[in-house]
């Protein structure tokens, strides 16, 4: 004979669910059928669920209605195009705005709130960009002839896969990067040119364990950033620009970090 | 292209009655449904192949329920979008609150952890791998958890039956 896995909690909670194979099921069973107490429990708990599906059930027979067809949301968005999406970056970064208080006091089981890690990526981001995309003779610590160098070594210090986003169908292009201080170690920066020589930085510091964050959007007199968080990273685009043509620059980028 | 609409189309009834189960009311569930559905929409060719469309899916929605209520919660009280009001399908008479609480009802004393995985696991169906894809959490803390939820959603059972009989009394 066999020596028999002991009943756990698990097997219970998969008994609820009807998960269990037969054998193992006839054995939860059995339990149940000695302990008064236990079965009154799971009874109650499956009570619960059937009650859950019940309640419930009406809605998922619904029709679906016509503003959530996948067909309908698709010709939508073809209309507004890019514009659609910068509404509702433009909206969620509006309505991200706003101290950590509140937030905190939401969730009583929640993990690391996205916010607060969120918001700083941007004032640093921008404070990089005024330091050093302004500078006409050092903008950059590696240009832009030495890119497998820097990506190389900017990935090794902050222990994460990075790359230069390819920016060029944008018309920009890379001119090199630099490491920076960050509060929680160092943090990468990477500079783009267009045509007229007008600047845009990317920077990326790792993240934590924040999760990931629509785009937020933030303007400090000329200077206009996109941040976000994604895979424990944070990031911000920072130029002198408008905010579509900005939010472009944001995708692209996000693009190409998420197929890494 | 209209295979992206076979894909996901099956799905938005679980979609609608999970996020119906968080939010009551049906205009705002449905805007819940739509903006996963855009979201979903916007980032399909990021989606890992092979990935698990549901558990994908659910995450995205989840994800954008709790950015709603956590600004929600910025914006002060007045704002309730996660009020605990009576579901409105027209089988709860006024009666049936003070009588016992149905599950549904009960499902709102619980944080939103304890709601969400009871709602996609019990409801849903989600098989623990996609509900720990969800919750991005190991699969033993999806059990350890799904444990303590549906403990809490029965002591909220014995709760909600004493304050009615002090309240009847």
């Amino acid at each position: 004979m066999t020596a028999r896995r002991p009943l756990s909690e698990d097997d219970l909670q998969a008994y609820v669910d009807g998960r269990l194979e037969a054998a193992r099921r006839a054995e939860v069973e059995a339990y149940l059928e000695s302990d008064a107490e236990a079965a009154r429990r799971i009874a109650g708990q499956i009570a619960d669920r059937d009650d859950l599906r019940a309640r419930l059930a009406a809605v998922a027979a619904e029709p679906i209605p016509a503003r959530l067809s996948i067909a309908h949301l698709r010709s939508e968005r073809r209309a507004f195009a890019g514009q659609r999406f910068g509404a509702i970056a433009a909206a969620l970064a509006f309505l991200l705005i706003g101290g950590a208080g509140g937030w905190l006091a939401s969730e009583r089981w929640h993990r690391t709130p996205t916010i607060l890690a969120a918001a700083p990526v941007a004032d640093a981001a921008m404070v990089a960009w005024r330091t050093y995309a302004v500078e006409v003779a050092h903008p950059v610590e590696v240009s832009a002839d030495q890119e497998a160098h820097l990506v190389k070594w900017l990935s090794r210090r902050l222990g994460r896969k990075l790359t230069a986003p390819k920016l060029d169908a944008l018309g920009l292009k890379l001119i090199g990067g630099r490491l920076l201080p960050a509060t929680s170690g160092p943090a990468a920066q990477f500079m783009y040119e267009d045509a007229q020589g007008r600047r845009v930085t990317v920077y990326v510091r790792p993240g934590g364990d924040a999760e990931p964050s629509a785009f937020r959007f933030e303007r400090t007199g000329e200077l206009a950033a996109f941040s976000w968080i994604d895979a424990k990273l944070s990031y911000a685009v920072v130029a002198q620009t408008d905010r579509d043509h900005l939010l472009g620059i944001a995708r692209a980028i996000y693009q190409q970090y998420e197929a890494l | 292209m209209d295979e992206i609409a076979a894909e996901i189309e099956p799905l938005i009834p679980s979609l609608r009655r999970y996020a119906r189960a968080l939010l009551h009311d049906r205009d705002a569930a449905d805007d819940l449904v739509q903006s996963t559905l855009e979201r979903a929409l916007t980032r399909w060719r990021l989606r890992r192949p092979g990935g698990d469309l549901r558990a994908w899916l659910f995450t995205i929605e989840r994800n954008l329920y709790l950015d709603q209520r956590r600004r929600a919660v910025r914006r002060g009280p007045a704002v309730d979008l996660d009020s605990r009001g009576p579901f409105t399908d027209g089988a709860a008479g006024p009666e049936r609150s003070l009588i016992a609480r149905d599950a549904l009802a009960r499902l709102g004393d619980l944080p939103e952890d304890q709601r969400s995985l009871l709602l996609l696991i019990g409801v849903e169906e989600l098989s623990y791998e996609q509900a720990a894809r969800v919750f991005d959490v190991p699969v033993g803390t999806i059990m350890s958890r799904l444990s303590r939820a549906r403990e809490a959603l029965r002591h909220s059972v014995e709760a909600g039956r004493t304050t009615v009989l002090r309240r009847v009394k």
